[in-house]
């Protein structure tokens, strides 16, 4: 029987056969595998509380008894509720989930291939520069033909592009090291925020509130044209990543260790960093710079899952989106009949969770 | 039936590491390079697991081995064990056979990597982290993985460096043990002499990337090789077991004698 864990009978086999340990142990790893299960579990449930909660509230208003017979019922619904219902929050609650899972994924992935934990797409400097890109935009009020609703955000793709382009390219220089490429993107971090503040200051003020209302990252931006985007993004860079999963969790033993047991380390560094431009441009340029879950989800996911990447990858991707969720409910509570943006909340309320997980534990978790 | 290399080069950048390099280590045996730091050890290691650029042919029984042939049939344990990891010890032994794991993990395959654990006496240790035990322990760890892999060459560089004189004893010997069995050739770089001496079948001293001598322990093991590798004296001799050792001399030693 094939299982996650593998579990079975213990018995000696292969090259070890001969060899006596007179502290022999039953194999108890299939249980702690099913601990982990059961945890990612009990996150999937708690995702669906939390998406249930988001649909439920809004400035609108509206009692859980309507919002529930729109769902079910929407002929019965009026026409305003409808609209409600089907065009702001579901594609919010929608954006939330694709954004948080993207973030949490990138977030990951950065952390596994560079081997460090501070890295994420906001600490290295890719959402600054989708704000950049955005911001620049916006300044100069230029507007795609057709499809004008996609300036902005292709102004942020391209610019997130750029700045993993300039890291990418001194990383190449001198090996793909990552302390190279965390050095490169830390730099690059400062020039586009620099860049940024330029912008704000050139800015007038109607022009200037746009630009901040972007930077802040708000749910708002969300429709049903641009997360079909976001879902098509996302799954392409997960379907991407599952050939990697154990080759990924070998880098957590060094890049040495991992290329002596077969790891093409930096054809992996190359594709995953691809995987990661992919999936924070794609979240960012339509929701504004978050710039907190790329960094905490993949830590909360390993304090629950440990390295296994078949666990850990997910568990990150629904971190992310419990956070953005999370925050999403929360922005709309905190101020009945208004939102706040919601790359405020998700700070607000992450780091305090992360501190907690932290003091909680005996373990380092890194 | 033999792993053998012709004219090995190693360079990086400039200097040259390795020099036309020629041997031939055969299967079901041990067989240790010597030789002071920076001799060259490591890299001619690394140079035939096919981790380093590196000129010259490689053959295996006779058959010619390309760059995949190596990363498949050759298992490489480098030095460093600091790298530490939350990754539980049961973990880091299976990912040894990285080309065979998949989503779902065959019970026998973890089967195996406990087996491979029992080896070094480890299997109590399977669940706990990477983190949370000794160098030593680490070290063992990952030697249970290179065993796991079931390489037809295992290369490992200063397997016993971490470990107390139970623990070298018990590796070398269980090395020995496997070798034996399994045909495997095995390739170790070495500081400590009397430990090759009384384990490897064959040694190999290198100086400045070239060997210098190759042979039985006590051809090799000798005070002039000693000096030509090491720049120092020694004194060679046979303990009550008829094992060779090898006692370096203090200069201070030597100078009081008249030496």
């Amino acid at each position: 029987m094939a299982s996650l864990s593998g579990a079975s009978k213990p018995q000696t086999s292969g090259a070890a056969s001969a060899a006596p340990d007179s502290t022999s142990a039953p194999n108890s790893y299939p249980a702690l595998v099913a601990r982990r299960m059961i945890r990612l579990g009990a996150t999937i449930v708690l995702l669906c509380g939390l998406v249930v909660a988001d649909i439920l509230t809004g400035p609108a208003m509206l009692s859980v008894a309507d919002v529930l017979r729109t769902l079910f019922t929407p002929a019965q619904a009026d026409a305003l509720t409808r609209v409600i219902i089907f065009d702001i929050r579901l594609p919010m609650t929608c954006m939330a989930i694709l954004v948080g899972m993207s973030l949490g994924t990138a977030g990951v992935h950065m952390q596994t291939v560079l081997g460090n934990p501070l890295a994420s797409p906001y600490t290295l400097g890719f959402s600054a520069a989708a704000g950049f890109g955005a911001a620049l935009a916006i300044l100069t009020g230029v507007s795609l033909p057709l499809v004008p609703w996609l300036t902005i955000p292709l102004a942020a793709f391209v610019m997130c592009a750029a700045a993993a382009a300039v890291v990418f390219a001194f990383a190449r220089m001198r090996g793909m090291s990552p302390e190279i490429m965390v050095l490169a993107g830390i730099a690059t971090l400062f020039l586009f925020q620099s860049a940024q503040s330029l912008v704000q200051y050139m800015a007038s003020p109607e022009v200037l509130q746009s630009i901040v209302f972007w930077l802040f990252g708000s749910l708002l931006k969300a429709s049903w044209m641009n997360v079909p985007i976001v879902a098509v993004i996302f799954t392409l860079c997960s379907l991407a990543v599952l050939p990697n999963l154990w080759q990924l969790t070998a880098l957590r033993l060094g890049d040495a260790r991992a290329a002596a047991i077969g790891v093409d380390v930096q054809a992996l560094r190359i594709k995953l960093f691809g995987l990661v431009v992919l999936l924070t441009a794609g979240a960012v340029a339509f929701v504004g710079t978050i710039g907190f879950i790329g960094l905490v989800a993949p830590h909360i996911a390993r304090m629950l899952v440990g390295e296994d990447q078949r666990l850990l990858l997910p568990m990150s991707a629904l971190m992310g989106a419990i956070t953005m969720t999370g925050a999403s409910v929360l922005s709309k509570l905190v101020s009945p009949g208004g939102v706040i943006p919601i790359g405020i909340v998700t700070a607000l309320i992450g780091v305090p969770f992360l501190f907690f997980l932290i003091l909680r534990g005996q373990r380092r978790h890194w | 039936m033999s792993l053998s290399f012709q004219d090995l080069n190693v360079a990086y950048g400039t200097t040259s590491v390795l020099r036309s390099l020629s041997d031939q280590w055969p299967t079901g045996q041990l067989t240790a390079l010597i030789g002071c730091n920076g001799a060259g050890k490591s890299t001619l290691l690394k140079a035939v697991a096919g981790l380093i650029p590196s000129t010259g042919h490689l053959h295996l029984d006779d058959a010619e081995m390309s760059l995949a042939d190596r990363r498949r049939h050759i298992a490489y344990m480098p030095q460093d064990t600091s790298a530490a990891s939350s990754l539980t010890v049961l973990e880091v032994v299976l990912l040894g056979k990285l080309g065979s794991l998949g989503m779902r993990l065959p019970a026998s395959l973890v089967d195996e990597a406990m087996s491979a654990l029992s080896v070094f006496g480890l299997t109590s240790l399977h669940r706990r982290r990477l983190d949370e035990i000794s160098g030593g322990q680490r070290q063992l760890v990952y030697l249970s993985q290179a065993i796991f892999r079931q390489p037809r060459v295992l290369l490992l560089d200063e397997p016993t460096a971490a470990l107390d004189l139970r623990h070298q004893l018990l590796v070398l010997e269980r090395l020995q043990q496997h070798a034996r069995k399994q045909g495997t050739v095995i390739g170790l770089a070495m500081h400590d002499l009397n430990l090759a001496a009384q384990f490897a079948d064959r040694l190999i001293g290198l100086q400045d990337g070239q060997r210098v001598t190759a042979g039985l322990a006590e051809h090799v093991l000798t005070p002039e090789n000693l000096r030509l590798m090491y720049g120092i004296d020694a004194d060679v001799s046979r303990g009550a077991f008829g094992q060779l050792q090898v006692f370096p001399l203090r200069a201070a030693e030597l100078e009081a004698r008249g030496l």
